[in-house]
């Protein structure tokens, strides 16, 4: 089939005369280059432009590290937790039926289609002074919103779907005979899971873990609501380089830019490598 | 090791897939579960195993009740119809899946383990594919594999869920004689689900006709072709020809008082003659002639009779009486079952 269309698209007598496809490729390759490349470039350029010195020094600033640091440390907390939730909610809704799955399915999409500003206001509204829990945790002494804590929550919010998302179809697609062959041959239900589903999909894993910390590590609507904006202290990468730019330091902002724009494209490397091993994942049903 | 199934009951929703099946499975036969798609056959099948269970109704291995045990403590090989080996394990870590999941107590060691899975991967031979992957099997081969990793963990029960369905003639014809020489060596209590009735009527010590969610006929092949129990049984057991008609006054002594019944006669239980037999021969015209391989079918229209009648003769036969399209013939059914109309499917 696959060699029948290969044969098909080289097929003088299905496609367009050539200058038609030239053009078509020729106005795609312009609109990335417009929109996606210059401005990376541009990125590039601002910070180096001093050299590589400022540039150094700008991201050796005690401010700017602590920033790392945080973006780290919400990054290290939050992926880890949606693996496992991403893992298990794709495992009961794609080899099990159970009442509330589609309920289940809308909820892993609720925060691709919330705006960050408002899933970041939620945490405020719940764990805010003025919230329904904020005396009560003023009382305790618990810091949430505007401390590192509710920059975790605001990240795990937004990033939820990201893993799930990714397996949900994968793992459909792979369907349930080879989870029961493991039972009938008499494997555990962990056996099962760790012998046979997760060696299936393990790519599909992979890219999801990807894309889930490209979004930890620079999120910036629901993070920008719930830090408070504390220099050193509540500031993660993205919102540290708006501080930079706010202030019109612009080299050191586009210094520190450039360290998610490097997380971008090492991203993009890992995410097409995954993306061609899932496809072969795919095929081999 | 026997099955009896009793009183199974099945609903997926609106939808009946089983109602109220019993019947026995002895120890050591090959069973052969026969119907249409959507009888029912392989919910039976899977109930059975484990991997699903019944609304009501009872399935006793050896006389022991197993409705409340769990998949893997039945003990049952299933082989899936298509296959379902774990892509991403070698052809030996298929086979000795079973035997690696043990609790450490039961575990054979690994030398033990080793020496198992070359014994059965040489009982399908297909030993020199010991570290291939799935993907690089052919068809014929993955099915072999599947049934090894069955047998692995010496189950008391071989259920097969269409095991030849994905396979080219050849292979499948191939694959069905060993499956037979298989189970003559072994003597495994086994169960196959078939929509092909020449499938189960070669490979089975028994025959199981299903429809609609019930069972219509339990036999050996040869009860079951020779005997039809019913219209539906004969017309799923080969080609036949339906004759509307009244019963004779003979007949009708047997039957009781019954107008209308419907005969079936077998595509080849129709001779053709030129000359006219007895008083059952009846005045036909060729209207067609197909050359399938060894057979020849032959269609005639009956004089008198909207309907056409097929015949199925041998190649032999066929050249000997020298019959061309158009020509006038008699027919004679040789062998006629009549079944009265009300229970005519």
């Amino acid at each position: 089939m696959s060699a029948l269309n290969k044969k098909n698209s080289s097929n003088r007598s299905q496609t367009e005369p050539a200058f038609v496809r030239w053009l078509l490729i020729a106005i795609a390759m312009s609109f990335l280059t417009l929109f996606l490349a210059l401005p990376l470039a541009a990125v590039f350029g601002q910070a180096f432009e001093k050299g590589l010195t400022v540039y150094l020094d700008a991201i050796r600033e005690p401010d700017t590290l602590s920033s790392i640091k945080l973006t780290l440390i919400t990054a290290a907390v939050t992926v880890p937790l949606n693996l496992f939730f991403g893992v298990t909610a794709a495992w009961a809704i794609a080899k099990f039926s159970f009442p509330g799955k589609n309920l289940l399915i809308t909820l892993i999409d609720l925060p691709f289609s919330v705006s960050p500003v408002i899933s970041g206001f939620i945490y405020v509204l719940i764990f805010g002074l003025q919230g329904w829990l904020g005396p009560w945790l003023q009382e305790h002494d618990i810091k949430i919103v505007f401390a590192v804590p509710g920059i975790i929550l605001a990240t795990l919010f937004v990033t939820f779907p990201f893993v799930a998302r990714e397996l949900i179809p994968l793992m459909e697609a792979q369907g349930k005979e080879e989870e029961e062959a493991a039972l009938v041959l008499g494997a555990t239900g962990l056996q099962t899971f760790f012998l046979v589903t997760l060696p299936n999909v393990k790519w599909g894993i992979i890219y999801g873990v990807i894309l889930c910390n490209a979004r930890a590590m620079g999120e910036f609507g629901a993070v920008s609501v719930v830090s408070g904006h504390i220099r050193g202290m509540t500031n993660t990468v993205p919102l540290h380089v708006e501080i930079l730019y706010n202030e019109y330091n612009y080299s050191a902002a586009f210094a520190v830019a450039s360290l998610l724009a490097f997380l971008a494209l090492i991203t993009l490397a890992v995410k097409s490598v995954a993306e061609w091993k899932v496809r072969q994942q795919f095929e081999n049903n | 090791m026997s099955i009896e199934i009793q009183h199974i009951n099945k609903q997926f929703g609106d939808f009946t897939a089983l109602s109220d099946v019993s019947v026995t499975i002895p120890s050591g036969e090959l069973v052969a579960l026969l119907g249409p798609s959507g009888c029912g056959k392989t919910t039976l099948l899977r109930i059975i195993a484990g991997l699903e269970t019944a609304d009501n109704g009872r399935i006793l291995f050896n006389g022991e009740d197993t409705t409340a045990s769990h998949v893997r403590e039945r003990r049952v090989g299933f082989v899936f119809q298509h296959y379902a080996l774990f892509r991403h394990m070698t052809v030996f870590d298929n086979v000795a899946f079973g035997l690696n999941v043990r609790p450490k107590s039961t575990r054979p060691s690994k030398g033990e383990i080793r020496e198992k899975v070359m014994k059965l991967l040489s009982l399908v031979q297909l030993d020199a594919m010991a570290g291939r992957y799935p993907s690089q099997l052919s068809g014929g081969q993955r099915q072999r594999i599947a049934l090894a990793r069955a047998l692995a963990v010496e189950p008391q029960v071989l259920l097969l869920d269409e095991p030849f369905g994905a396979l080219d003639a050849q292979v499948r014809a191939e694959l069905r004689r060993w499956l037979r020489r298989l189970h003559d060596e072994i003597h495994v209590t086994s169960v196959f689900v078939t929509h092909d009735q020449e499938e189960a009527l070669e490979v089975s010590d028994r025959i199981v006709v299903m429809n609609k969610g019930r069972i219509e006929q339990a036999g050996t092949p040869d009860q079951v072709y020779e005997h039809p129990a019913n219209p539906f049984v004969i017309n799923f057991l080969g080609n036949v020809n339906l004759f509307h008609g009244r019963l004779s006054q003979q007949d009708a002594e047997q039957h009781g008082p019954v107008e209308d019944a419907v005969s079936y006669v077998r595509s080849h239980d129709i001779e053709i003659d030129r000359k006219q037999q007895d008083s059952t021969s009846l005045r036909a015209e060729i209207t067609n002639i197909q050359k399938l391989g060894p057979t020849v079918r032959v269609t005639l229209a009956i004089a008198g009779n909207s309907k056409c009648v097929e015949a199925e003769l041998t190649r032999d036969l066929f050249q000997n009486l020298g019959l061309q399209s158009g020509e006038a013939v008699f027919v004679r059914p040789r062998q006629v079952r009549v079944f009265v109309e009300d229970y005519q499917i």
